[in-house]
């Protein structure tokens, strides 16, 4: 394997470190175009990974569905009618919509419609009081900082629990107090504090001034029929959410005689448009930033293969003396094809050493910046080897050209004394 | 060793050619010190050229070593310079960013001679002519003489059946031209073929034959007495 043929790489390398300030040279431009590159790259990354942090906590294909009043009239209906999703509904969309992977309705107290108070010690918190299932945990997650979140058992037996948010403990307890084991009141009835959670930092519907308590409990204590002010949905990956959100309106719509073109009767909220709009944002970002790198790499390579075709041109006369001595075109052709290729990829490693060097620094002074939207800025192992897998073989392609060049020199032309 | 029949060769010049060499028939024998002289545009370049295969011939027939040189690839022109011929220029051709021994390893290196023989080889050549000691010098830290006599070695080194040296003297004082011929002779003596393209009489008078070569044809080809250049060292 010639390839492997060591004298071929002394020459080479003789060639080169012999001709150190030419080779410097052309090492620079490939150099550089790596250098941004990869920094290029590192950034986009860095920011992805920081949008990523926001939506970190909640699921990208979570759907939240409530009802409100009609807009239209319909079927002898007059309009400003009140919607009320029940359980049943939830039962219903279980049943009828088989894409629905979690579903999990909340009842909600406080706010516009009920009043409600939360009260400790002489001290009221004005937090809202949801009745939730567990399974709320999965669509938006809570960080739990101290105890638990709500589980079956609290669902199954009713019992009176909270788990209350960072806010609502402040409001409510002095700062280091004991909460969990304590009680707090809602409208007069004793609940016990489970948990505490902190809101996700970036997106969050809830906030941390609520107070969770089960739905089962909720329903039992503060009555309401089986009514549900509100879904929580996922829906599995491999469906997108927003045919399944017309699929459910227009089922619900179609239960409770509602205007197919009543856009106000039942709302809801879709996250994932959300995930979308960043992500293909993202995804613009870094394909724009890879295709400039990409092409200030090619301009590196072109400047390498051009102070080439100017060696070449220098070196007219030693290759035509190798040529008198004996090398074959494809010997001469090879040679300059590999003094390409172990300078690119020489520069080019150097360049990706330097800007793994910079990510990693700039990584550690942004660390500490809340403002600045760069998270983790470092190029993925698959950039990095399609980067270098096309600095090898465009180095190659363009290495030709110079190549070319030199075996076209008759070896009778590159002697003849000037 | 060599055998020229009926060679022609002629260069196109725009609309007119240039006939140069007109039908030139010549042989010689193995151990033969054949210089080549002529003036200037007397063809005699263009012959060395021919048969150092850096060019080719238009017409007639060109025999190396029992071997017919004809239509020859850039490929198999490369392999049998290598092979058969050591070349030696008037203004030297070294490598300038290679040492000494390096220059003269260089035909070995292309005939795929290891490493080590390489070295050995180029050694042994550089002290046949007396340059061992400097042997890891640049070519820049050597004087006129001193880089002839590395292309010699070089020309050596890869055991060629015919040495060809273009105005070996050419760019030397008359001092060092004879500490070459003398080195040539040497090597001759040893029973090597060299043929010496030269313009100079008394360079021509120290090879053995002299063929004169006047607007493309060979007036005149005699052998001549040596003059030992050893006399004038």
């Amino acid at each position: 394997m010639w390839l492997l043929d060591r004298d071929l790489w002394t020459e080479i390398l003789n060639t080169l470190s012999k001709n150190m300030f030419r080779t410097f040279l052309t090492m620079l431009g490939v150099f550089f175009a790596m250098i941004i590159l990869l920094l290029l790259l590192g950034a986009t990354n860095g920011m992805s990974n920081s949008f990523d942090k926001i939506f970190e906590g909640t699921s990208s294909n979570s759907l939240f569905m409530w009802s409100q009043q009609t807009s239209e009239p319909y079927k002898g209906f007059e309009r400003g009618r009140r919607i009320r999703f029940t359980t049943d509904d939830v039962e219903l969309l279980k049943k009828q919509i088989p894409e629905i992977d979690i579903i999990s309705p909340r009842i909600q107290l406080g706010g516009y419609n009920t009043p409600v108070s939360v009260y400790r010690n002489g001290r009221t918190s004005g937090s809202s009081v949801l009745g939730d299932y567990p399974l709320i945990d999965e669509v938006t997650k809570k960080n739990i900082v101290e105890g638990r979140f709500l589980n079956n058992k609290d669902i199954e037996y009713s019992k009176k629990v909270c788990v209350i948010g960072q806010e609502a403990y402040e409001q409510l307890f002095d700062k280091g107090e004991e909460a969990i084991g304590h009680s707090i009141r809602v409208n007069g009835v004793f609940f016990t504090v489970i948990g505490i959670y902190k809101k996700n930092e970036n997106i969050d519907i809830d906030g941390d001034n609520a107070v969770f308590i089960p739905f089962t409990t909720c329903k039992k204590t503060f009555g309401g029929g089986n009514q549900v002010g509100f879904m929580a949905m996922t829906i599995y990956p491999e469906y997108t959410v927003p045919p399944i959100e017309a699929k459910i309106k227009k089922l619900l719509k179609n239960k409770y005689s509602i205007h197919p073109d009543d856009e106000r009767a039942i709302g809801s909220f879709d996250m994932s448009r959300i995930f979308n709009s960043v992500s293909a944002f993202t995804g613009v970002l870094n394909g724009f930033s890879f295709f400039v790198g990409i092409f200030t790499l090619l301009a590196g390579i072109i400047a390498v293969s051009n102070i080439l075709l100017i060696t070449v041109k220098e070196r007219t006369k030693e290759i035509g003396i190798r040529r008198a001595l004996g090398a074959t075109p494809r010997v001469v052709k090879r040679q300059i094809v590999l003094e390409a290729i172990l300078i690119t990829v020489f520069a080019g490693l150097l360049g990706f050493t330097l800007s793994t060097a910079i990510l990693a620094g700039a990584n550690v002074i942004f660390e500490g910046m809340e403002n600045v939207p760069i998270t983790n800025a470092i190029f993925s192992i698959p950039q990095f080897l399609i980067s270098f897998f096309l600095l090898v073989v465009l180095s190659v392609l363009i290495g030709l050209i110079p190549a070319n060049r030199a075996v076209k020199v008759k070896p009778i032309d590159a002697l003849r004394e000037e | 060793m060599i055998e020229i029949k009926d060679l022609h060769k002629s260069y196109k010049m725009g609309s007119n050619s240039l006939h140069v060499l007109k039908g030139l028939n010549f042989n010689i024998k193995e151990g033969e010190l054949v210089a080549i002289m002529g003036s200037s545009g007397s063809g005699k370049s263009t012959l060395l050229n021919i048969l150092g295969m850096l060019d080719e011939l238009d017409e007639g027939s060109y025999t190396l070593d029992g071997v017919p040189i004809k239509n020859l690839n850039e490929t198999k022109a490369a392999q049998y310079r290598n092979k058969f011929l050591g070349f030696i220029f008037q203004s030297f051709n070294l490598i300038n960013y290679k040492t000494a021994v390096e220059n003269v390893a260089l035909p070995l290196y292309y005939q795929g001679v290891n490493r080590k023989e390489r070295q050995e080889k180029a050694l042994k050549y550089l002290e046949q002519v007396g340059l061992k000691e400097w042997a890891g010098h640049l070519p820049s830290e050597l004087s006129g003489g001193q880089k002839q006599r590395v292309a010699i070695a070089r020309a050596l080194a890869a055991e060629p059946k015919v040495l060809m040296a273009d105005e070996p003297t050419g760019a030397l004082d008359s001092q060092t031209s004879y500490e070459v011929m003398d080195l040539i002779q040497k090597i001759n003596d040893d029973g090597n073929t060299i043929l010496v393209v030269t313009h100079e009489p008394d360079i021509a008078d120290m090879c053995k034959r002299i063929v004169h070569l006047k607007d493309g044809v060979i007036v005149e080809d005699k052998k001549v007495d040596q003059v030992r250049a050893s006399q004038y060292v």
